[in-house]
């Protein structure tokens, strides 16, 4: 992995550093705390000595009382201060939660993006899409189909959870998951469960430049899912232009080889 | 201070990537991957290892085999071991913790809470 992944990771050491600096200025207050207490225990130690010579008792009475006035005054502001520092400790504790969150969201969009554009092998590819809608998504049966350009249909050419060919082909722009397609919309259904191969709970169009080249739909979720969240979305979102920019590239690759195989037959025929 | 080394053994390089970089947020931590349990077998037993993560449909030697081997072996038997897999039903719960995993992370994982995991089982902050 490169350094642009743990990046991402930086703006969470940096909120860590608040919070220390949080935790300092607490230790701060403790040890002025303790120094004003040592401060009254030197006042009363006078006010007893005082008590043994009464002319001096109003003097230091008056003393006494200006300076429990500014003692009050102070803890008063202490106060005001920690209160400040403690809702702004909890902002920055929301506030880390939520960057930790996103970090998260960020992880999994990389390592979804990174895996789709590793390989040039349609086949490869097919892997990582469903490695990603498994366990990135948490999708128990699904399906992946490629558009055929000459006559519109899409065919299966991978799925999980059941075996492919017991899922249908559809045409594009019919029935739920053609018209889905063709509309270019990742759409969700309300439902987390689908035993009909031709209504599914998610459709994915994979598209390039608005154009659809095939769609990953899926039927069921793992048990343990119980809905979708807004990182699911955004996978989809990964999965609908990174998955279709793969799958079309190593698609193109593997003409080309094809072809480049072809002509370095014919080649090698004339040069014997 | 030493680093603590944790091994994380799946088959699916996407999972493998994620978990290594929720793992990498730890201070002090060396990952090393292994892509099946034999392969997964064959380095936690030639080096020393303070956690171990480990899918169960894995091919060439699934999780639940490693982790029984890992289990009846003396020199191996104490590594902590969280299990992460897709099956979410209480029964293949019951039965990775039966056979002496610590820990069972379903699918699709959180970083969350494979950082807490790993931290409570590796007693660091």
């Amino acid at each position: 992995m490169s350094d642009d992944g743990s990046n991402i990771f930086d703006r969470q050491e940096e909120f860590l550093g608040i919070f220390k600096k949080g935790a300092e200025f607490t230790r701060e207050l403790m040890i002025e705390n303790e120094r004003l207490r040592r401060k009254l225990l030197d006042v009363e130690d006078g006010q007893h000595q005082a008590a043994r010579n009464p002319d001096d008792w109003e003097k230091l009475r008056v003393e006494l009382i200006g300076t429990i006035a500014n003692l009050k005054e102070e803890n008063r502001s202490f106060r005001e201060r920690l209160t400040e520092v403690e809702e702004e400790n909890r902002k920055f504790a929301d506030r880390y939660v939520e960057i930790e969150e996103e970090n998260n969201n960020l992880a999994n969009l990389y390592v979804a993006s990174y895996q789709l554009h590793s390989t040039l092998d349609i086949d490869e590819v097919l892997k990582i899409v469903i490695e990603i809608v498994i366990n990135l998504i948490g999708a128990e049966v699904f399906a992946v189909y490629l558009l055929d350009g000459k006559n519109e249909e899409l065919r299966v050419v991978a799925a999980e959870g059941v075996p492919p060919s017991e899922i249908p082909s559809c045409q594009l722009g019919k029935g739920s998951l053609g018209k889905a397609i063709a509309a270019a919309e990742t759409t969700c259904w309300d439902t987390t469960r689908s035993d009909d191969y031709t209504e599914p709970i998610v459709c994915i169009p994979l598209q390039i430049e608005k154009r659809p080249i095939g769609a990953i739909a899926i039927f069921s979720l793992l048990q343990q899912k119980e809905g979708f969240t807004a990182l699911d979305h955004e996978l989809f979102n990964v999965l609908g232009g990174h998955a279709a920019t793969a799958l079309f590239a190593a698609r193109l690759y593997g003409q080309s080889e094809r072809k480049l195989n072809t002509i370095q037959g014919f080649l090698d025929l004339l040069t014997q | 201070m030493e680093k603590r080394r944790i091994l994380i053994v799946e088959d699916s390089p996407t999972m493998r990537q994620l978990l290594v970089f929720a793992l990498r947020r730890l201070k002090d931590v060396e990952i090393i991957e292994a892509q099946d349990g034999m392969d997964g077998l064959r380095k936690v037993s030639s080096d020393h290892f303070d956690l171990a993560l480990i899918d169960i449909n894995m091919p060439v030697m699934d999780g639940l085999k490693l982790i029984s081997l890992i289990r009846g072996d003396d020199a191996l038997k104490e590594i902590p071991i969280v299990v992460i897999t897709t099956e979410g039903a209480k029964e293949d719960r019951e039965r990775a913790l039966s056979l002496g995993a610590n820990e069972y992370l379903t699918k699709p994982i959180q970083a969350n809470k494979v950082l807490s995991v790993a931290r409570g089982l590796l007693k660091i902050d």
